[in-house]
């Protein structure tokens, strides 16, 4: 959902600048380093320094507009480097990013909408992540994964949207839950690309002023709680399909670093903790559990693919996720006929203290996962 | 990255370590009032000598006795009872053992671990950090084992159940919700300052994570008790203060002879130790409410403005129980209708917001350490269960039981040390 979507691409870039924090005593507070100064307005975005050099940068906004606005670092494709919203008129704030050579862009948007007001920068010199060969052996096994999985999904996809369009409902439903497998697998990297998320896997109470409401959830809601295909669900089927093969075309382009690998682990786990474990994500169709299991998959395939790394440096805490790992995926089986089956109990049908177990499970793998980034950059 | 760290002081200065002496209000508690002389004082656990009064101090964590139970009640709670998640014992011990230094640390006002910044950016830092900045605010982190964790079949620790740690009884009028009542483990943080003593329990719960799980945890704001019987008496939700006077936190004859399991007690790693009830008071605010005063008065058996026992003029004045109603909640308490029972009580006032009826969700959270819950707590409270007045008014929603090791000796010992060795 929205509110993890970039943080892979933010943690790529903090890879970066992390090896030459390493290389250094000194602790990189962003202090007395000349802070960038940018002066939002209701229609200009001023920017004291265009031309930066690569590393660690601080962006010290000013908001001299009446409305709120919210300022970006941008890739030059829109993906964001960083970002701050909710700056209110008069106010203050500030914003850090780990920054390499590249061109970018700073984008303020006053109304907390639109495309902004956007201002061209160049960050130049400093020094490449280093990377060892079996870090980027990693991240390649990894791309291939992503790349699988959006490779297999779209014909599952079809199968959905064909049904939606041709208005079988039950075809439909029967699709649903495993055309958004794939996509729940490598959920951060699919939403690394901020466009795509908001179109196919918004859910209702995430919608924007003046959003329209498309995707998955809003044809869970048209096929389980509406019950009918009315022209306007049809129409939105062929969106989809085509939302997703965007999707499959630029996932091979997402920034990919051993340290977005380990944190988008998490950040599926955080996924299930907070969409999934209370039922919210799949709340017409109940089908959480599939996307539960799912989301555990792709943590683990991220995890299994950096295990080497993180094994030389931590081998207590890749023993302790070994072991948490295969107990949330006992527990989950608990929940499904057969282990080859993607089959779950409808997740209405899960009592409250059930659901508190697969909690606290989810909680003892995340806790130890979230120590996995660290694991494999020291 | 190989860097050291820099501990993480929540203040500027070092943090006192000394033994702390606070003054606060008398108590007041429902469920049973208490005989008990003495002054004003309350120790931690440690037999150091009391000094001066500060409510940003540190109470000293190790000690004979567990800090939290002599120690003058603080003004703030939050209890929490964790379900140990692991089946591995050794897992378990590992854990206690973090527990333990995590706690040295919090009490002295430090963060946990490496502390809440400074570390390596690509990790979430050791401490959760809503503590930084604030004092030690004599937070005391007091933990008790429940009776399921010795239950066979899971730790090894059958035979090491103290014959005290009983199932408590089903008492009459008992509504007890499941999802707030037992635990494997218990750990009652008090602090003067709320948010130093939430940051204890969510940064235990957070080591704990993957061997154990918090069951229930309950916040109390206001406390109802004091190990200090002087100066003002708080008042409990109803409005009235109730009893007064409770066993003194240095008072030794009184703690050794009520609060303190003794060495021919029970089994010896409980020596120095105590036993903890807790229950969960909700109380029918909106009709207590609109009751007559007198009616209000002749429920507990006191004045509502003085807190003075029927037919007396102050409230510290000895009650003349007869002159009660049979029904009196103090008269029903008080030690001498109980063969002598006294119990020390460390209870909070709660509210958690409102029901889904716009009522208040409010009540007592009752804590009593007893030296044998068999002899105390239990036929109290089938006393009061029967024939209380304030019955109509309460209902005991929450239960646990929990025996509290004695206190952690130095550095090198830790939380339930004996129990496991």
């Amino acid at each position: 959902m929205r509110a993890v979507r970039l943080s892979v691409v933010t943690a790529a870039a903090t890879a970066a600048a992390l090896t030459a924090v390493t290389g250094c005593a000194e602790k990189s507070d962003g202090k007395g380093e000349g802070a960038v100064e940018v002066v939002a307005k209701d229609d200009s975005c001023e920017v004291s320094k265009t031309k930066l050099p690569a590393g660690h940068i601080e962006l010290a906004v000013q908001n001299k507009g009446s409305k709120v606005t919210e300022v970006y670092v941008l890739f030059p494709d829109d993906r964001i480097v960083a970002e701050r919203e909710n700056i209110g008129p008069g106010t203050k704030a500030t914003i850090t990013a780990e920054i390499k050579a590249g061109s970018y862009e700073i984008a303020c948007k006053p109304g907390m909408k639109g495309h902004g007001i956007r201002q061209k920068i160049e960050v130049s010199g400093g020094k490449a992540a280093k990377r060892s060969p079996e870090m980027d052996k990693a991240v390649a096994a990894y791309r291939t994964y992503v790349q699988a999985q959006a490779d297999e999904t779209l014909p599952k996809v079809k199968v959905f949207t064909d049904a939606v369009a041709a208005g079988d409902i039950e075809a439909a439903k029967k699709a649903y839950a495993d055309s958004r497998i794939g996509w729940e697998r490598t959920e951060p990297v699919a939403e690394s690309f901020g466009d795509i998320d908001p179109k196919v896997d918004v859910r209702e109470d995430g919608l924007e002023d003046g959003q329209k409401w498309t995707g998955w959830h809003r044809l869970e809601k048209a096929l389980w709680q509406d019950k009918k295909l009315g022209a306007e669900e049809k129409a939105l089927a062929p969106t989809l399909y085509k939302d997703l093969a965007d999707w499959q075309k630029r996932v091979g382009t997402a920034d990919i670093t051993p340290t977005s690998m380990a944190n988008g682990a998490k950040e599926l786990l955080d996924e299930v903790a907070t969409g999934k474990v209370t039922g919210e994500e799949e709340r017409y169709s109940h089908t959480d559990l599939v996307d539960f299991k799912a989301n555990v998959e792709g943590a683990e395939q991220s995890y299994k693919l950096l295990k080497p790394i993180a094994e030389k440096n931590d081998s207590a805490l890749t023993a302790t996720l070994d072991k948490r790992f295969a107990e949330l995926n006992k527990l989950l089986d608990k929940y499904r006929k057969d282990t080859s089956s993607y089959e779950f109990t409808s997740y209405d049908k899960v009592g409250k203290a059930d659901r508190k177990e697969l909690s606290d499970a989810v909680n003892a793998l995340a806790e130890p996962l979230s120590k996995l980034a660290a694991a494999v950059t020291k | 990255m190989t860097e050291k760290t820099p501990e993480a002081p929540r203040d500027g200065s070092a943090p006192s370590r000394r033994a702390l002496l606070g003054w606060g209000g008398a108590g007041l508690a429902l469920g049973a009032a208490a005989a008990g002389v003495g002054v004003a004082a309350a120790r931690s656990g440690d037999d150091g000598p009391a000094t001066a009064a500060d409510s940003g101090a540190a109470v000293a964590f190790h000690g004979a006795h567990q800090a939290g139970i002599a120690t003058a009640v603080q003004d703030r709670l939050h209890f929490a009872a964790f379900d140990v998640t692991t089946k591995d014992r050794a897992e378990l011990v590992a854990l206690l053992k973090e527990w333990t230094r995590a706690a040295e640390r919090m009490t002295a006002g430090h963060a946990v671990g490496d502390g809440a910044y400074g570390g390596l950016a690509e990790a979430p830092p050791d401490d959760t950090g809503e503590a930084l900045g604030l004092k030690p605010s004599r937070l005391t982190l007091t933990i008790g084992f429940g009776p399921s964790l010795f239950a066979k079949g899971r730790f090894g620790l059958e035979d090491r159940r103290p014959d005290a740690l009983v199932d408590l009884p089903k008492f009459p009028g008992d509504n007890l919700d499941k999802s707030r009542s037992g635990g494997d483990l218990c750990v009652q943080a008090c602090a003067d300052d709320p948010q130093v003593a939430v940051h204890a329990i969510r940064n235990l719960a957070r080591i704990g994570m993957g061997r154990t799980a918090i069951r229930w945890s309950q916040l109390g704001f206001g406390k109802t008790s004091s190990t200090t019987p002087d100066a003002q008496t708080p008042r409990n939700m109803l409005g009235f203060k109730d009893g007064t006077r409770n066993i003194s936190g240095t008072d030794t004859a009184a703690l050794d002879k009520h609060v303190w399991a003794g060495a021919k007690d029970g089994p010896d790693w409980m020596t120095g130790g105590s036993y903890l009830v807790a229950r969960r008071i909700r109380m029918h605010i909106e009709t207590w409410d609109r009751t007559s005063l007198q009616e209000q008065e002749d429920v507990f058996g006191r004045d509502k403005g003085e807190g003075a026992p029927v037919g007396k003029s102050k409230e510290r004045d000895e009650p003349f129980l007869k002159a009660m109603l049979p029904t009196a909640h103090v008269r029903l308490a008080h030690p001498d209708s109980n063969g002598g029972a006294t119990i020390l009580r460390r209870g909070y006032s709660f509210t958690d917001g409102t029901d889904g009826l716009g009522r208040l969700d409010a009540g007592l959270f009752f804590l009593a350490y007893q030296r044998d819950t068999r002899k105390a707590f239990i036929p109290l409270q089938r006393r009061l269960a029967a024939h209380d007045a304030l019955n109509e008014y309460i209902q005991h929603v929450g239960s646990a039981h929990f025996a509290v090791p004695p206190g952690v000796r130095d550095k090198d010992d830790w939380w339930g040390r004996a129990l496991f060795s």
